[in-house]
């Protein structure tokens, strides 16, 4: 659905609707791992749709996005068909790069996704080079990342290159309080956003776990950009509700926050919002009709082929 | 006589060239575009074309790299200079895990039109971070073109197939090259991926690259001297290997010589015996190679010297090889 004309109920649904799509997928690839379906490692994005979801809303066609390897969230909001996606999971020949990728290393170029990138900063140094191309367009790149990225020189030599050029990049870090197992404070100098503001770079800290508001923040500061301002640089305070990866359980964790995030998880906010306007019916209607797609997508996932061995060619092109 | 070029002459005309005939093509790099490049490379071409298709970046190389993959991957076609090969370790990342892995990620559906310029190799006393051969850094990487011009005809041509070509090419420039003359039309390997034949010769081939064809060229001068006819290939691109230009040298000599500017220990001089072996084997009276050694790269004088493998290291090798083995 078009969303510029949506009013504010219809809106929400859809931006609901995408975040089931999200979680709906997440929770089907967790009990795929477990069931040996899924192979090697998955960081899953649970907990965190209202910033994949929120962002990408307010991206138009042209605009091109770099994320990292929990990127499944991002690859679904910007608008890859759940089928693609969990088949390249399976290692599937259906899956968006027929099995090549798996999880870590996606790459959607028709949904204007230029890769996730396992690489923990690599998305910022792609989203950096794409956004020197589309310099001048009206378009921008937008580059996703975690708070364990900002101490890598990618973030700092990334950000300098951005702003010395004026590139039409936003910076969306993803701050959910832990780089892997480790939490964020106990490995971080200083706030997040004093590092991109050393370096006139303009910020904007935004609750990410209110879709509306990320929304909001993402209209406003990719208007900026097209307009020729230069990159902005948003952190989005946010929770995963699972382990980094596939074997960790987050023991890590205080006890108790992990509720205390469940209890602001973005899926329930936005129902909750839709609920009090009178939309209970709709709010329950999306869900069965997410929960049935996914139902589907899945069985045609599963029953899709794996790829046929076959000689890679190295350097045809 | 036709008109002689430098080697840096003749890389600043594929650069000019690229740069007139495709607007798409961009160059980058540290004091690349006002000062002109560190080997004056680049002089003169940011006053014809402007800040829009040549500019200076910060020292910043896993930036300046991921920019340039980024770019490449999203219209444009990057010539980034990386000023010292050693600087490459910084661009890893970009290079290894982003440039070259895209095209098979995507299907073979976006190419990666990436250039990297780079100034390699010891004999300028800069000692153990400025000089070394960064080759076998990268010849383990699918997905990954190197090419490594000795004349300046082969460097203006490489580095034009370089920009031309649809997927990452990194080109190498040895330091003690930039001043070396030479005519444009004279023989120049076709495209990536061709060796040429230096001087024909019967009874031995040395195989080199680089510096190193001028050095087995005087070494198959003195050899001349001692009556042994050395065949030279001029390998021109280091990955992929150019095959058939090594074994039909091979099955005429029966001997093989490789030398390699770079250490021993993993240096692509085994990979070109490795050819010679899997597939010539039947060939062979006598295969060996001739490196630097496996240490860091000493910086006075007569260290540095004593490293690198001259002429008379590889007329001497020959040598001795032929009166032990003939």
């Amino acid at each position: 659905m078009s969303l510029k004309a949506a009013t504010d109920i219809e809106l929400t649904l859809e931006l609901y609707r995408r975040m089931l799509v999200i979680r709906g997928v997440e929770d089907r690839i967790q009990a795929l791992f477990l069931k040996g379906e899924v192979f090697g490692t998955t960081h899953l994005y649970s907990g965190q749709e209202a910033v994949a979801v929120g962002f990408a809303s307010a991206l138009e066609e042209g605009d091109r996005v770099a994320c990292t390897y929990r990127g499944h969230g991002h690859m679904l909001a910007l608008g890859l068909q759940p089928q693609a996606l969990i088949a390249e999971l399976l290692g599937r020949s259906t899956g968006v790069n027929g099995g090549r990728a798996g999880s870590m290393n996606m790459v959607d170029l028709d949904h204007g996704h230029v890769g996730c990138y396992g690489i923990v900063g690599g998305s910022i140094a792609a989203a950096t080079g794409v956004a020197l191309a589309l310099r001048g367009s009206g378009k921008i790149a937008v580059a996703y990342f975690g708070d364990g990225t900002t101490n890598q020189a990618y973030f700092f030599e990334c950000l300098n290159f951005a702003k010395v050029f004026e590139l039409p990049l936003l910076f969306v870090c993803e701050n959910n309080g832990y780089g892997e197992y480790t939490p964020m404070a106990a490995v971080t100098a200083g706030e997040i956003v004093a590092r991109a503001q050393a370096m006139e770079i303009p910020t904007l800290i935004v609750d990410g776990m209110d879709v509306q508001a990320t929304r909001a923040a993402a209209l406003e500061v990719a208007a900026t950009i097209r307009a020729g301002a230069g990159p902005v640089f948003v952190e989005a305070r946010t929770y995963r509700f699972v382990g980094h990866s596939r074997s960790d359980p987050g023991r890590y964790r205080p006890e108790g926050e992990l509720d205390t995030w469940r209890a602001r998880d973005p899926l329930a906010l936005a129902a909750a919002w839709l609920r009090e306007q009178g939309e209970e019916r709709r709010v329950s209607e999306t869900e069965a009709a997410v929960e049935a797609e996914l139902t589907a997508a899945e069985s045609a996932a599963l029953g899709a082929p794996f790829p046929e061995p076959r000689e890679f060619s190295e350097f045809k092109a | 006589m036709s008109k002689q070029v430098e080697f840096r002459v003749a890389l600043r005309e594929a650069l000019d060239e690229a740069l007139a005939e495709d607007e798409s093509v961009v160059v980058f790099g540290e004091d690349v575009a006002e000062a002109g490049g560190v080997f004056a490379v680049t002089t003169g071409l940011f006053a014809k074309y402007g800040s829009a298709r040549i500019f200076d970046t910060p020292i910043s190389e896993l930036a300046m790299t991921g920019a340039a993959f980024g770019a490449a991957i999203s219209g444009m076609r990057p010539v980034l200079e990386i000023m010292f090969g050693d600087f490459l370790a910084l661009s890893m990342d970009s290079l290894i895990n982003q440039a070259s892995k895209f095209w098979f990620l995507t299907g073979e559906r976006q190419s990666v039109p990436l250039t990297i310029r780079s100034v390699v190799g010891a004999g300028g006393r800069f000692g153990a971070i400025h000089s070394q051969m960064p080759i076998s850094w990268l010849t383990g990487i699918p997905g990954l073109k190197i090419v490594a011009p000795s004349t300046p005809a082969a460097a203006k041509v490489l580095l034009r197939a370089a920009i031309a070509d649809p997927n990452p090419v990194i080109v190498f420039e040895h330091k003690r090259l930039y001043t070396k003359k030479g005519a444009l039309d004279t023989p120049a390997p076709a495209g990536i991926g061709q060796a040429t034949i230096a001087r024909e010769g019967s009874d031995i081939t040395l195989v080199s690259a680089m510096k190193g064809v001028d050095d087995s060229l005087q070494a198959a001068e003195a050899l001349a001297a001692e009556g042994i006819s050395a065949e030279v290939i001029d390998l021109q691109t280091i990955r992929p290997l150019d095959k058939e230009t090594i074994l039909a040298s091979l099955a005429k000599t029966n001997r093989i010589t490789v030398v390699e500017e770079g250490p021993r220990t993993g240096g692509w001089a085994g990979e070109v015996l490795a050819v010679a072996v899997e597939e010539g084997l039947d060939q062979i009276d006598d295969a060996s190679r001739i490196a630097t050694a496996d240490t860091p790269i000493p910086y006075s004088p007569p260290l540095e010297d004593d490293f690198l493998p001259g002429p008379a290291r590889i007329a001497a090798h020959v040598l001795a090889r032929a009166s032990r083995s003939l």
